[in-house]
C-alpha cells in the first residue's frame, strides 16, 4: 500500500482535474486520478467525487463495480472523503431524474430542494442552491480542525441530503430546508459543498482530509 | 433572509491569452496574464471568477484551454467560461480543461437544444445562459427588451422576457445578464430588466454591464433582485478592489462572504 497516496476515484463524470489540484495544493505529494480498483485498493486514502445527473452517475458508478470497491473500503479505516453527487449517491434513494435507486450504504433520501423554496420570512430562494454558504458544524471531527464555526463553503447543487439516522450529521446548512452539509461515519466524511472551490476554508478541509487517521 | 451570500464576481476579458481592457493592479508583475489576474481576484476575496473568451479566430482556442487549466490549478474558487462555445464538444473541452460552469449565448439562441443537451449531460449546475439585452420601444406603455447575439451587435427578434423563461426550462443553472444598453456606460445596471428577469425566472440571475462605483453593485441586488453582480472596469482600474466592494454592500445590509 502506497500510504501517501489519494486516489480519486474517476466515474467519467466531470473534471475531476480541480480536486486533485486541490488536494495538491493543500499538499498531497501523489494524487492519482483512476478508475482501476488495484490502484484505488493501494491507495492510502480515498476521494469520492461526483458532478452531473444522478441516473447517469448511478449507471457509471455500477458499470465500473465503484460500489463494490465503495463498501470494501468503508469496512476500513482508511479515510474516504465524499463529495457533492459522491455524497448523494451514498444515500438509499434520489428524488433526482424522477427517481434513482442509490447505493444505501447510509440510510436516507436524496430530496429536491423544492419550487417554491421559501425561506423563513417566507421570501422565494433560488434553485440551485448556489454559491458560499455557511456550515453549522454539529460536532467536533478532525476533518473541521482549523475552521470556524459557521464559515462559508461553496455550493451548487439543487438535491440535498437527509440521513435517517441524525446522529451522522457533522453539519449543516441553512437554505429554506436543513441540509445535510456533511456526513461523517467512522472512516468516511461526505460533504455536499465543493473543498475544492471553498478556497481557504475548502483547502483547509484538504489539509485536514490528508493527516486524517480516519477514526472520529 | 436566507444565509447565502450575494456573490461578487470580476469579469476578465481575454484574448489570444491575454488580459485585455486596462489593467491597472499594483504589484502585479503581467496584468495581462489571466492566471496573475485571476490569482489576485481570488486573494482579494471574488466568490467566482468569469472569464469571457474573445479570441475571434478559432485556431487561437487552444491557447484558451491552457489558460482556463493554469487559472483552474492555482485558483480555487468557481470558474465560468463563455464566449465562442458553439457546441456540447466544446462545454465538454472546457469544463475538462477546469472551469466549473460554461456560458452560452449566440450557440443557444441558434439552437435552444443546446441548453437542454447540455444540461442533460453535464448537469444544469454547469450551464450559463448569457442573454445580451436591449430595450425597445415599450408596447402600451410597458418597457420590453430584446435579445441581441454576436456581442451585442445583432438583433435576434427574441423578447428577452420569453427567453429567459425559456432557457429556464430548457434547463439552464443560472443567468447572466447583461444590458446593452447600460454595458460600458458605468451608469449602473438596468435595474428594471434585472428585476423583471430575476422575478420571472426560479434560477439565479447575474447582473452585468454599467457598473461605475460600489452603491451600482448594492442596487442591483436591493433593487435590482439580482443574485449575483458581475464587474470588469471598476475592479480592472484599481478604482476598487473586491473587499471594498464587499465591505460597502455589507454596509448596506447585504449579506456577503
Amino acid at each position: 500500500m502506497s500510504a501517501d497516496q489519494v486516489a480519486v476515484i474517476d466515474y467519467g463524470m466531470g473534471n475531476l482535474h480541480s480536486v486533485a489540484s486541490a488536494l495538491e495544493h493543500a499538499g498531497a505529494s501523489d494524487v492519482l486520478v483512476t478508475d482501476d480498483h488495484k490502484l484505488v485498493r493501494e491507495a492510502g486514502r480515498v476521494v469520492f467525487p461526483g458532478v452531473g445527473a444522478m441516473r447517469d452517475c448511478m449507471a457509471e458508478i455500477k458499470r465500473l463495480r465503484c460500489d463494490e470497491i465503495l463498501r470494501e473500503l468503508l469496512r476500513q479505516q482508511r479515510p474516504v472523503l465524499a463529495i457533492c453527487v459522491g455524497l448523494q449517491a451514498l444515500m438509499s434513494s434520489s428524488e433526482e431524474n424522477n427517481g434513482v435507486d442509490c447505493l444505501d450504504i447510509i440510510p436516507g433520501e436524496v430530496r429536491f430542494l423544492g419550487e417554491p423554496l421559501l425561506d423563513s420570512a417566507g421570501q422565494r430562494l433560488k434553485v440551485p442552491h448556489m454559491g458560499w454558504n455557511r456550515v453549522r458544524q454539529q460536532r467536533d471531527h478532525p476533518m473541521w480542525r482549523g475552521i470556524e464555526q459557521d464559515t462559508r463553503f461553496y455550493f451548487v447543487h439543487s438535491y440535498y441530503v437527509q440521513a435517517r439516522q441524525r446522529s451522522l450529521v457533522a453539519g449543516s446548512t441553512e437554505y429554506g430546508v436543513s441540509i445535510d452539509a456533511a456526513l461523517s461515519r467512522s472512516n468516511l466524511f461526505a460533504v455536499q459543498f465543493h473543498p475544492e472551490k471553498s478556497h481557504t476554508a475548502g483547502l483547509q478541509l484538504l489539509r485536514n482530509f490528508l493527516s486524517w487517521s480516519g477514526a472520529e | 433572509m436566507s444565509g447565502l451570500a450575494t456573490r461578487i464576481i470580476p469579469c476578465l476579458d481575454v484574448d489570444r491569452g491575454r488580459v485585455v481592457k486596462g489593467i491597472n493592479f499594483v504589484g502585479i508583475r503581467d496584468a495581462g496574464d489571466p492566471v496573475e489576474v485571476a490569482k489576485r481576484y481570488n486573494e482579494q476575496g471574488a466568490d467566482e471568477i468569469t472569464f469571457l473568451d474573445i479570441t475571434a479566430s478559432h485556431e487561437d482556442r487552444d491557447t484558451t484551454e491552457h489558460t482556463v487549466e493554469n487559472i483552474a490549478r492555482e485558483v480555487f474558487i468557481p470558474l465560468t467560461v463563455g464566449g465562442g462555445i458553439r457546441k456540447v464538444e466544446d462545454i465538454r473541452r472546457m469544463l475538462n480543461a477546469g472551469a466549473d460552469k460554461v456560458s452560452i449565448n449566440t450557440a443557444a439562441i441558434l439552437n435552444p437544444e443546446l441548453v437542454r443537451e447540455a444540461a442533460q449531460r453535464f448537469g444544469s449546475q454547469c450551464i450559463v445562459v448569457a442573454i445580451d439585452a436591449k430595450r425597445v420601444a415599450d408596447v402600451d406603455g410597458r418597457a420590453r427588451w430584446e435579445i441581441y447575439t454576436r456581442g451585442g451587435r445583432e438583433p435576434a427578434g427574441i423578447d428577452a422576457l420569453d427567453w429567459a423563461r425559456q432557457v429556464a426550462a430548457l434547463g439552464a443553472g443560472e443567468i447572466l445578464l447583461t444590458s446593452m444598453d447600460r454595458d460600458g456606460t458605468r451608469d449602473g445596471f438596468d435595474l428594471e430588466i434585472t428585476r423583471v428577469i430575476t422575478d420571472a425566472v426560479n434560477i439565479p440571475v447575474i447582473a452585468s454591464g454599467g457598473v461605475g462605483d460600489l452603491d451600482h453593485l448594492a442596487d442591483g441586488v436591493l433593487k435590482g433582485g439580482a443574485d449575483a453582480v458581475l464587474a470588469a472596469s471598476i475592479f480592472h482600474y484599481g478604482e476598487y478592489t473586491i473587499a471594498e466592494a464587499k465591505a460597502h454592500m455589507a454596509q448596506r445590509g447585504i449579506v456577503v462572504r
